[in-house]
This record gives structure tokens, sequence and C-alpha cells, in this order.
């Protein structure tokens, strides 16, 4: 099971590694190597159990009530903006020009690996393609907040 | 002299006569689309697209003229209330709007138009012919209702004593002390009460009333939406959306699964001073029992069986019953007379289980009491069954409304269509 996993994995990671070699002159880009398999896995399950429920499988969000995750300014956007809608919540924030009536509760319940995984996830699902949020990251945002 | 009056007065006069006998005679039959607008109906029904209005449409209601008004969650090209013209093929065309303010309640009784926006209501006055004379300057009868997003809308009714019933939902999921928050215990004695949670009361024709003015008319109601008062039994009836997230919040107490299927969206008949136990409460409508939440020390299986009010009648979890009409026209066979259509929005948290609803429903009713089975009415506002599954739908029923020949309306919040269902089998 984990094998075939991890043999997805790497295939789905070649694909842009792969799309990336034709012009052979682009400058390498970071992003897809930095995310590694693991942290999908990792950060699915933690979608799953905590996310899922307000922002649905397909990341689309409910209208009116929860934002999607597809394509964002958040989710795309600067990585300890994003750490710190875990780690605080956010509540009646527009969002790309739309409102929403819902909370999102904080989630500092979450380690800091869970919540590195849980945002390199959502940054590579749902139609994202970004670099992956690292430990360190999660770790400073959090230490700022406790200043 | 008297003859060039009489004949110029008379072919006015007949002019006059007739147009009058044509906007009186209702159109022999209103015609239904050729595809029922999309929906799935019972046999002899039929139902016709009345009006796209491209906003958020939420409540509706219909003048005995049958100009339809339209009240928008979120205000469009400047209004936040659309004005709806009948035409004799059923259809109606949108002949403006008004009142700048988004928000979800309208009603109109007794010639004026109440509508609400999420912290204050107005009301206008209707002429004979259903208009609203006063667009721009309406009464505030109702102001500062607490608006914190959550459960924000402010739906209304009136009764037959120059009261209204104005809903102002939990702005919580169920009191935590951080809401939403897995494993947050309840407040105690929840604080939301004093402001939200319930339905208030005050006077229809008072200016600027604050919650000191109205009266706690009915407590522990999460958040109601649809409500609507029953002539037979002289009684307000309202539908909660039940609480969220069983699992997310308490994974060992409750499976995904059981979060999905509980608790039960609950119909309430109410009377002055009656508490419906939430958030110390749900319902489960499987064993028809009130059980402790798990905020509140729950776990699933502990029952509560005093205090709290038990519902009228019990539907699926998390179907979001928006509106709630008690039909009382007699265009519909009789079976439908004084029974109750509700509309369910649908749900969103049912997730990863297929999620539900997207329908209106009919529940019998006998002597003013629930009685018998309710049936799907009206389904496929989801445009597909994988779109309802999915949460993913075409279209959302939201607000009911009946016309005076006895049609019923049905907005959605998605597209803002205007459905108008009518039964045309002889
Ligand atoms: C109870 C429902 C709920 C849960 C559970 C929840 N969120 Fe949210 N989330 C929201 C709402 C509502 C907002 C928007 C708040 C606002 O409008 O200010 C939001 C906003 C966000 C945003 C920023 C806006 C955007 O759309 O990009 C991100 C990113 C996000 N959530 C990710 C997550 C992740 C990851 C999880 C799980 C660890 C999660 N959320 C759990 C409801 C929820």
């Amino acid at each position: 099971m984990k094998h075939t996993l991890l043999i997805a994995s790497l295939v789905l990671l070649s694909l842009p590694t792969l799309a990336q070699k034709k012009p052979a002159t682009t400058a390498k880009k970071p992003v897809a190597s930095a995310v590694s398999a693991t942290a999908l896995t990792s950060g699915k399950k933690v979608y799953t159990q905590n996310c899922l429920t307000c922002h649905m499988a397909d990341g689309g969000g409910v209208q009116n009530m929860n934002p999607p995750l597809s394509k964002t300014s958040y989710v795309l956007g600067d990585k300890t903006r994003l750490i710190n809608v875990l780690l605080n919540g956010m509540e009646d924030q527009e969002i790309d020009g739309e409102s929403y009536q819902n909370v999102m509760p904080a989630h500092d319940f979450l380690t800091d690996q869970q919540i590195a995984d849980v945002l390199t996830y959502v940054r590579n699902s749902f139609g994202n393609k970004a670099s992956a949020v690292q430990v360190g990251e999660v770790k400073t945002a959090r230490a700022a907040k406790k200043k | 002299m008297k003859n060039t009056l009489t004949r110029l007065l008379l072919p006015t006069a007949a002019v006059a006569g007739s147009l009058a006998l044509y906007a009186l005679t209702p159109p022999a039959r209103v015609v239904p689309d050729a595809d029922n607008a999309g929906l799935k109906l019972p046999a002899g029904f039929g139902a016709l697209v009345a009006a796209e209005t491209g906003a958020r449409a939420r409540h509706l209601t219909v003048t005995p003229q049958g100009v339809v008004y339209v009240k928008l969650s979120r205000v469009k090209d400047g209004k936040g209330i659309l004005t709806l013209h009948p035409t004799s093929t059923g259809k109606a065309t949108i002949a403006g709007g008004f009142g700048g303010y988004g928000g979800t309640g309208m009603y109109n009784k007794d010639g004026y138009l109440y509508a609400s926006s999420d912290e204050d209501v107005y009301r206008y006055k209707l002429d004979n012919k259903g208009e609203v004379t006063n667009p721009t300057q309406p009464e505030k009868i109702i102001t500062g209702l607490i608006n914190r997003k959550q459960h924000e809308s402010k739906s209304v009714v009136l009764d037959n004593s120059g009261n209204i019933y104005v809903n102002v939902g939990a702005y919580s999921n169920s009191c935590q002390e951080r809401d939403r928050r897995p494993g947050s215990m309840g407040m105690p004695n929840c604080p939301v009460l004093d402001s939200a949670g319930g339905i208030w009361q005050f006077k229809a024709n008072k200016l600027n009333q604050k919650y000191g003015d109205g009266l706690r008319y009915a407590t522990g109601l999460r958040n109601v939406v649809g409500l609507d008062w029953n002539q037979q039994d002289n009684k307000l009836f309202v539908m909660q959306h039940g609480r969220d997230q069983l699992h997310t919040l308490f994974p060992d107490k409750y499976t995904e699964k059981e979060s999905a299927q509980f608790p039960a969206e609950c119909m309430y008949a109410l009377d002055k001073g009656d508490n419906a136990g939430w958030p110390y409460i749900y319902y489960n409508q499987e064993v028809n029992k009130k059980m402790m939440a798990p905020e509140y020390g729950g776990d699933g299986k502990k029952t509560v069986d005093d205090k709290y009010i038990d519902p009228a009648a019990a539907y699926p979890a998390h179907m979001a019953p928006n509106g709630l009409l008690f039909y009382t026209g007699s265009m519909f066979p009789e079976k439908y007379k004084n029974g109750a259509f509700i509309a369910f929005h649908g749900s969103w948290n049912r997730a990863p289980e297929p999620q539900k609803g997207y329908f209106v429903v009919f529940q019998p009713f006998k002597n003013g009491k629930p009685s018998g089975n309710w049936e799907v009415f009206a389904d496929n506002f989801a445009g597909s069954p994988e779109k309802a599954a999915s949460g993913r739908a075409d279209h959302r029923p939201c607000g009911l409304a009946q016309g005076p020949d006895g049609s019923l309306y049905v907005s959605d919040d998605v597209k803002g269509t205007i459905y108008r269902i009518v039964y045309n089998k002889k």
C-alpha cells in the first residue's frame, strides 16, 4: 500500500519535471521539487479530519459560508500570512472580493508538522501549484505570535 | 353638448372597463415550461421559470394583486428588493427595485410590505395595486439586532394581532468556549441566548424598537430561517437549522456517519416562553429523543427528558430548511390545504458523506398538527443527483410564497431563479 502510494506520487511529481525539460533554457523551478510525497500524504489526512467538513473534498468551499481553497490569494500568497490563518483563525474578512458567513476556527492545536503538511497539501491540490510549507516556517510564525 | 360628452366618455369608459376586466380576469391557465423549469413534480403539477433575477434571491412574498417582492442577500445595482410584475402568461417581468440593503426577510400583510436587513426590520406601505408607495422612505420598525455574520439572517412573519416575529440566529455553532474548535466545551448559561438564539416578538406598527421594546418569545433555537404563522392553529411554526460538526468537534464520541446523520432538522410549534434547548441538547430523529450535546457532557447516548419542548416534526440532518409556508390556497388538491411546504436549501455539513436536500418537501397537517409522513414535492433544483451529492447544486431553494391564485413561488439563491409551481389537472 505504502509502496503504491510512493510510486504514484513519484509519477505525479515527475510529470511537471518532464514538462519543464522541453524548453531547456527555462530557469529551474524549485517549486515541485520541494514538495515531498510524505508531506502530501499526511497533509491529506490532516485535511480530511479537520478541514474537509467546511472547505469540502474538492476544496471548492460552500457558497456564502466557507471560501474555496483553490487559487485564492491566501493559499497561493505569502506563506506567513497563510500559516497565521491556521494559527489564529479568521473571521469577517473579504476573500478575493467575496464575504463568508462562517468562521474559520484557530487550528493552533495542530502540531507544526501537521500545519506544514496540510498547507503543503492545500498548496498542491485543487488546481494549486506552489512551494511546500516548511516546519521551520510554522515554528517561526508560532514563536512570533507568542511574543 | 350632453351628446358629445357621452360620445366622448362612452368609448373611454368602455376602454377603461375592458382594461379593468382584463386586469381582474386571471389568465385562463398559466402554462408550465415544457421541461417544468427542470423540476421533478408530482403528477398534475407543472412549473415555470417566472423570472431570472441573476441575484441571490432569499425570501419572497406575493401581494393579493400578484406583485412579487424578492429580498436579495446582497445589494445588486443598488437594490436589495426586486419588484416583479405578473404578465398574462404567468411569467413575471422585473419592474424595478429599491431598498439598498441586503437581507433575507420579506413578508406582506394588510397593506404593508416588511423587509429585513441583517440588523433592522423595515416596513413599506402598499397601495391598492400592490405597489410600494414609499420606496425610499420606509419606516424602520426594529433596529440594532445582533449580526455577527454566522446565522445572520433575520426572517420575519406576522400574527393576526399586530405582532411581528423575528428570528435572531445564534452567532455560534454550539456555544463552545471557542467556537467550532475540536474538544472545546460549552459555556455555562450560554450567554449567546441573551440577544440571539431565539425568536423575538415586536409590534408591527411601532418605530425604532430595540431589544428592550420587544419580547424574547421563544429561546433555545440555534438558527431559524424558515417560519410561518399557522392560521388553523393560530400559532408560530419555525424550522431550526440543527448544529454542525458532531464528528469533527468530538471525534471520539461520534463517527463521520453519525455526524452526517444527526441531529435532526426540527420543526417547532412555539408558544410564548418556550425553550427548544439549544445549545444544551440536539434531537435524534431515529430514537425520537432529545440528546445531551457533547459540549455539555453528552456522549451520543445520554438523553434529556424534561425542560425543553419536543419538535412537532423532525427531518434528516443538515438539509438546511430555509423556507416554511402553510398552504391556504385552493389551486392544489385538497390534501395540500393547510399543510406545510418546506424549502430545504441543501447541506454542506454532511461531507464526506453525500450531501442532501435541494428540494421542497410537503408535510401533511391535520387540525394544525403534522400528520403523516413528509414527502419530497419538488425535486432536482440541483440539476442532477450527482450535483446534489457533491453539494455543487445549480439552484438551491430558499424562500416560499403563495400567489393569489394559489400557485407556489420558490426562490433560488444561487442563480436567482424564481419558480412558479401550478396545478393543472382538472
Ligand atoms: C468550521 C469551518 C472551517 C474549518 C473546519 C476550516 N475552515 Fe478554513 N475557513 C473557513 C471560513 C469560514 C473562512 C473564511 C473566514 C472569513 O471570511 O474571514 C476560512 C478561511 C480559510 C483560508 C483563507 C481564505 C482562503 O479561502 O484561501 C484558508 C487558507 C483556510 N481557511 C484553510 C483551512 C484549512 C487548511 C483548514 C483545516 C486545517 C480549515 N481551513 C478548516 C471555515 C473553516
